[in-house]
């Protein structure tokens, strides 16, 4: 991503166009708000890797007082400030290899359903049971069931929409 | 032990416990934050791909009307040649006046018969549980029924639905739970799975189908014989609401009357007429305990039910064959002139459009008016990620064509001096609620994307519903991904029960169960072991890889517009334009509202710069090869409008049309479109496709020539061999050159 001097001018309103295409896909009403159960999609949607903590920091500062909703203009600045300082970067493929690794103990490869399960439901910031039977499904070989991590990392670190 | 090892390692030993389980936190952490950002991007490209089908095939439903809007126009306006009369009055025959008793007779099953070799069911009338379980069992196990039982249970379902009132009643029993049905589209799975998941319709078990039984999926006849066998068994008990596609013309396009063709080469012209009348006769709406108001497509501002219980609803054979309009309307005809986007003022992409309705038949110009979205849980397109407020406005203008609010509109329409006023307003009735669909934004407005009915309101609901004394509405008509979807507070609610319905794993279907305390319960299901064994990300890609496919068919079929569109922006001919000016000139040409630029990686390449070389747009190829490409270019693109007049004038089925009539279709469609089509292009054109050289052309090689080939990426076999629905496919046509003692 190249970035001279031009370009660096340009660049916030062309931010600001994409906070704003994507907040309208959930502009369900046409009236400038999102339902607050929407920005973590628009937030990821946007290249952002938060976690839910930093995800309920934001929805904090830009909620409109309890209403559940999330109005355009709130969401634009914290938005464009989000992007500009590159607050969430992408985990890096090693990384999460790590991550996969240090799950499993007996360094198999590849993870147990359950063992997945456990972790994911039990610890950190956990998955519903929906999300578990997703990942599983998305991720777990037809088979045995395994999950083979290593396999999955690169091929799904790859930006889906390319 | 060795505490440093151990430490290392992690294990889980008592002091060092914070430690390893604090790793694995941070782990857990880790891949959490990354499967759901990875899970929005997926749910982002899903909706995407969605509203790529979606608009071509409403694309597909605005293209029909058009066609015989133009084909209404020249009826009313000119005296065709009387070849072309000839052609016109097949499609536009005047409902035969003809007792039904004659017809009855017409109908009768009686002389034909049942040879020995038949191994399909036999049914005995009247018809019991006995006999229709067996009829399921029997189309279970792909089994045909016989041309004689067909037309006796049709003429059987005939005479009882014209016995029943325009808008069916049920009231909730204390211990009844009432069954209701989406859309089905010949997928006959999908009943067989609601049927195994919730029992047959019985006395015990009511069920309302909501319209659309046929059409695209390739068992809708199947599954009107059921349904209609249920009705006949349980008269009280089974609802069957007409829906937009129980339509003859429509079903020409969309693939029923095919498949009846197909199924009764003998006999499905007689079957095809019966289910004409049937058609017409089906009930408009169901209302439960006063309460629940069921129709397949919606409301208008407009929407009477005491009006609609008076209408004598077989008037409206089809929504495509109105009543005659009023003389004043005729000057007001500039209506069809879709293609008439050149000789408007204004400059081509803010230029006014007027678009084809046909319930409005006025002209009227572009105007600020806010359009309402297609809906996706009411969501319009994807990540239009570079698109701004104000260039979606545009496009919403633009689209609209219309100044006046809907209801206005009608009054305009009228001319109170004109006895067929009330033809017309009834008409209308009937047509929006088969049409309509809801929108988020206040008002009314004509449906222009389907070309039928209107978009209506959460305020339209809200009056409608209160002038009746109605809580909630159940309607159909359009796709839902979790085959259902609550809209205007929860006062409308859409079932949709075809699953799979763009492509494998695109939704699922539902149906709802309601008890007598009217709160909807929802079943979910979809049908097909391939898609449930599919991975999240694996379904999404293959429904994604058939969205672009269908994409790409859609730049093919319009290159030469498209290059046109692109060289306006290229001046000096570098054959290089911006990505902006690339998107742009693609939405003017296509019109479908897609969110080009983030689409564009999927389908052209651009330079480091950010411009592409636009003739590489276009990245698959026909292989027919004739002298005149612009002819070539126009079968592409009205393939559908090309088969449905074939199939209209192909009257005995035989699957061939003479040189004559091909000319003649020619002829018209060439003046439909306002382009040029020369005697000799025809001509060289029919001589080309005449495979066998023997002076007629065979109606399923031609349309099986037209299949297109992706050569831009390889699919999976079975991806391959796959029908996109409504859409061209692919084929090789080595052996057709052959034949012409070409290559």
């Amino acid at each position: 991503m190249t970035e001279n001097k031009q370009s660096g001018e340009s660049i916030v309103p062309d931010l600001h166009k994409k906070i704003k295409a994507a907040f309208k896909s959930f502009d369900y009403e046409s009236n400038n708000n999102v339902d607050v159960r929407e920005i973590g999609t628009i937030i990821y949607s946007l290249g952002c890797f938060p976690t839910q903590a930093d995800l309920h920091d934001i929805i904090a500062e830009v909620e409109e007082d309890h209403t559940g909703c999330i109005p355009l203009d709130k969401f634009l600045p914290a938005m464009t400030k989000v992007l500009l300082e590159h607050k969430f970067p992408p985990i890096p493929e090693d990384l999460l290899l790590q991550a996969f690794e240090v799950l499993d103990k007996q360094k198999k490869g590849y993870l147990e359903p359950e063992e997945l399960t456990k972790h994911m439901t039990e610890e950190g910031e956990l998955f519903t049971q929906e999300e578990m039977e997703e990942m599983l499904t998305a991720l777990a070989d037809h088979k045995n069931n395994y999950v083979y991590y290593k396999d999955l990392i690169s091929q799904l670190t790859i930006d889906p929409d390319l | 032990m060795n505490v440093s090892v151990v430490k290392e390692k992690g294990y889980l030993i008592k002091g060092l416990l914070v430690h390893s389980s604090s790793l694995a936190i941070r782990a857990a952490l880790l891949i959490q934050r990354w499967y759901r950002q990875y899970v929005a991007r997926l749910e982002m490209r899903r909706r995407c791909t969605w509203n790529i089908f979606q608009s071509i095939e409403y694309a597909g439903e605005q293209d029909q009307i058009k066609l015989y809007n133009f084909f209404g126009f020249l009826m009313d306006h000119f005296t065709p040649a009387s070849s072309e009369r000839n052609l016109i009055s097949h499609i536009f025959r005047k409902n035969e006046i003809c007792r039904d008793t004659e017809w009855e007779r017409y109908f009768c099953y009686k002389s034909i018969e049942v040879s020995d070799s038949y191994i399909g069911p036999h049914l005995t009338f009247p018809m019991t549980f006995c006999g229709v379980s067996k009829l399921v069992e029997a189309f279970k196990h792909k089994q045909q029924l016989h041309a004689r039982y067909v037309l006796q249970l049709l003429g059987e379902t005939w005479r009882l639905l014209r016995i029943l009132p325009n808008i069916s009643h049920i009231a909730a029993c204390h211990n009844k739970q009432i069954t209701i049905c989406g859309d089905l589209h010949g997928q006959l799975e999908d009943l067989l799975l609601i049927f195994y998941k919730n029992g047959l319709p019985s006395s015990e078990k009511p069920y309302v189908f909501n319209g659309d039984f046929v059409d695209r999926g390739k068992n809708s006849l199947e599954i009107l014989l059921i349904l209609f066998g249920f009705l006949l068994v349980y008269p009280n008990d089974v609802h069957l609401n007409r829906g937009n596609h129980e339509d003859h013309i429509v079903n020409l396009r969309y693939g029923f009357t095919k498949e009846v063709w197909g199924k009764y080469r003998v006999h499905g012209k007689t079957i095809l007429k019966l289910l004409q009348k049937i058609f017409s006769w089906l009930p408009l709406a169901t209302v439960i305990e006063n309460k629940v108001l069921i129709m397949h497509g919606g409301i208008s501002d407009t929407t009477d039910l005491n009006v609609i219980a008076r209408v004598d609803r077989h008037k409206y054979v089809s929504a495509l064959r109105p009543p005659k309009a009023p003389h004043h309307a005729a000057n007001g005809s500039k209506t069809w002139t879709m293609t008439d986007r050149n000789g408007e003022a204004g400059g081509p992409v803010e230029g006014r459009r007027r678009v084809c309705s046909l319930t409005y038949r006025g002209s009227a110009t572009a105007h600020r008016h806010e359009l309402p979205r297609r809906s996706l849980n009411n969501a319009p397109l994807t990540s239009p990620l570079n698109w701004s407020v104000e260039e979606e406005l545009k496009r919403r203008r633009r689209l609209a064509g219309f100044d006046q609010p809907y209801g206005e509109l009608k009054k305009s329409d009228s001319d109170p001096e004109s006895g067929e006023i009330t033809d017309m307003d009834e008409w209308k009735q009937v047509i929006d609620l088969l049409w309509s669909d809801p929108m988020p934004q206040n008002g009314c407005i004509p449906n222009e994307v389907r070309g039928g009915g209107c978009y209506w309101g959460p305020d339209v609901t809200e009056e409608v519903l209160g002038r009746h004394n109605l809580q909630l509405l159940i309607r159909s008509h359009e796709c839902k991904q979790d085959g259902y979807e609550f809209c205007h507070n929860r006062r409308v609610l859409t079932i949709f029960s075809a699953s799979n319905y763009y492509e494998v794993g695109s939704n699922r279907g539902a149906y709802i169960r309601m008890g007598p305390d009217l709160v909807p319960h929802f079943i979910q299901y979809q049908a097909s072991k391939t898609c449930r064994e599919l991975t999240l990300r694996q379904s999404v890609g293959w429904t994604e890889r058939s969205a672009l496919r269908a994409l790409r068919e859609q730049l093919f079929v319009h290159k030469s517009d498209l290059i046109s569109a692109f060289q306006e922006f290229d001046p000096n001919n570098k054959g290089m334009i911006s990505l902006r000016h690339w998107a742009s000139a693609t939405e003017r040409v296509l019109n479908l509202g897609l969110p080009w630029r983030v689409l564009r990686p999927q389908l052209i390449s651009s330079t480091q710069d950010g411009m592409v070389d636009y003739h590489r747009t276009i990245l698959i190829d026909g292989l027919f090869q004739i002298s005149d490409n612009s002819i070539l270019e126009t079968m592409y693109k009205n393939h559908s409008n090309l088969e449905t007049i074939f199939r209209i004038i192909d009257t005995d089925n035989s699957g061939l049309i003479s040189f004559e009539e091909f000319r003649q279709t020619w002829k018209l469609l060439s003046s439909h479109l306002k382009t040029e089509i020369s005697d000799k292009a025809i001509a060289d054109l029919a001589e080309s496709i005449d495979f066998n050289k023997d002076g007629s052309i065979d109606i399923n090689e031609f349309m099986e020539a037209f299949r297109l080939v992706d050569i831009s990426c390889s699919l999976p076999f079975h991806a391959q061999c796959k029908k996109s629905k409504g859409s061209l496919g692919i084929y090789t046509l080595k052996s057709i050159y052959r034949s012409w003692g070409e290559v």
